[in-house]
């Protein structure tokens, strides 16, 4: 080690922090970035869903006490519900095609057999006029309401994640530094045309 | 920090921009003009006023932003759609609490939504807002009252949000199917609210040595109800009189809330 140590050392960190700079300038954190974003959009989808699967099984022993001829669709919603609640939501589904697909039909499934409960208690006005029946059902159009947005915010932002790994910058660092990352899965547009279950008061 | 490849980041941004298919972003909104946006001019210059005056209250005692906007068209899609989008349009409600609530009115689709910022869901529940519809908006839109409509729901939104929720839901319990009355609470206060502004504005404009009658037009009293610091960006820029300067704080929109029609 000699007197032009200091010297040494000062350039090779400035040269460090410039190279550090230049990268930032050239967007090698963008898919990290996306990708928390992303994941966090998940989150959200995944939270509704739960909020979702919360409120059946009060909304089923509701509609059970002035609609128990109706076994069928009760049941329908009760197993849809057990179906879709038994997929164990691991962080890594988004990037797992299969268990994605397998997440959205049980969810889509729910959504059917909740729409046919729904559809039926409008034949049973003593059920429509119990407040207990109404607030749960005005919490589940806000639910599926906070779904259909929170899968929009969560298509869109996997929209720009994906874009930013195929795409010049992103597609050299996807190559390079990142070359763990994958595409993520998102939900198909057949399934986000489907609307929540709409109920005239 | 360097220009490297920011042309061509660019380009490939643009490209993106116009061959992607826009998801849902076709729509178009009103501006975001006051605390009362009445695109389809449902409401008298009074009660504009009176409800701008109310709302900028509420905002000075606890920061929550809540927008009156009346709709000519819902432009093809559901007020729940619509409803969200606009929120975060506009930005109602502060950044870091999303404490925005909007009531949205489209006469011609004859729909009425309550749209609940993120941080007002705790409050304003969905189950609360349909209580609202229900009981205070619905049977007086009924009757083509929209004024008494607004004005009723947007007292009992603020009662609710104020920390009332508990109390209104008994209160609504105990009369589910209220009619419209001539003469309540409500309407004792807003009409001190207005001979409120109308005193402060006269005796403003004097003050300042304009000429008084004119004047009195103008001034709706926003910017003297709202003390000038908060947290707004342009809220209450010095004594901006005439409207205007109002603006959303960053808040944004889940989709809570709920809707009906009438």
């Amino acid at each position: 080690m000699s007197a032009g140590f200091p010297f040494s050392l000062l350039r090779n960190v400035s040269l460090v922090l410039a190279f550090g700079l230049l990268l930032a300038g050239c967007g090698v954190n963008n898919l990290p970035t996306y990708e928390e974003q992303a994941k966090a959009k998940w989150a959200d989808v995944n939270n509704q869903y739960q909020r979702r699967a919360d409120l059946i099984p009060n909304l089923v022993e509701t509609v059970r006490g002035y609609a128990k001829q109706e076994r069928e669709t009760l049941e329908a919603v009760v197993n849809a519900r057990a179906k879709a609640t038994s997929i164990q939501v691991t962080p890594d589904i988004v990037n797992d095609p299969a268990k994605f697909k397998q997440f959205q039909e049980a969810q889509s499934q729910l959504s059917g057999a909740l729409g046919r409960l729904i559809a039926i208690s409008e034949n049973y006005p003593d059920l429509k006029s119990n407040q207990n029946f109404l607030a749960l059902q005005s919490q589940l159009e806000g639910t599926e309401n906070r779904i259909a947005i929170a899968r929009r915010d969560y298509i869109e932002s996997v929209r720009v994640y994906n874009t930013e790994m195929r795409t010049f910058p992103g597609v050299l660092w996807a190559s390079t530094v990142y070359r763990g990352h994958k595409p993520m899965e998102t939900f198909t547009v057949a399934e986000e045309t489907r609307r929540a279950p709409n109920v005239k008061f | 920090m360097s220009s490297c490849f920011r042309t061509l980041t660019t380009a490939v941004a643009l490209l993106l921009v116009l061959t992607s298919a826009p998801i849902a972003h076709a729509l178009t909104f009103p501006e975001l003009t006051g605390r009362v946006v009445d695109e389809a001019n449902i409401l008298d210059a009074a009660t504009r006023r009176a409800l701008t005056d109310k709302l900028a209250a509420v905002e000075a005692k606890s920061g929550d932003q809540i927008v009156v906007v009346t709709l000519r068209s819902l432009q093809g899609t559901s007020i729940e759609d619509y409803g969200y989008q606009l929120g975060r349009h506009w930005a109602i409600g502060q950044k870091v609490r999303d404490n925005g609530a909007l009531l949205v009115v489209a006469p011609n689709e004859r729909k009425v939504r309550i749209e609940t910022g993120y941080g007002l869901e705790g409050a304003l529940t969905d189950a609360v807002t349909r209580l609202i519809i229900q009981n205070a908006i619905l049977p007086r839109f009924r009757a083509n009252d929209f004024a008494g409509g607004i004005v009723r729901g947007v007292d009992d939104i603020i009662q609710v949000v104020g920390g009332d929720a508990e109390e209104y839901k008994r209160r609504a319990a105990q009369r589910p199917d209220e009619v419209p009355r001539g003469f309540n609470a409500a309407t004792l206060l807003l009409v001190f609210i207005v001979i409120v502004v109308i005193f402060m504005t006269t005796r403003n404009s004097m003050s300042s040595g304009g000429p008084g009658v004119g004047q009195r037009r103008r001034g709706y009293g926003g910017p003297i109800f709202i003390p000038s610091g908060g947290s707004w960006s342009s809220g209450s820029s010095g004594g901006s009189f005439g409207g205007g300067g109002f603006s959303g704080g960053g808040g944004s929109f889940g989709g809570g809330g709920s809707s009906g029609s009438w």
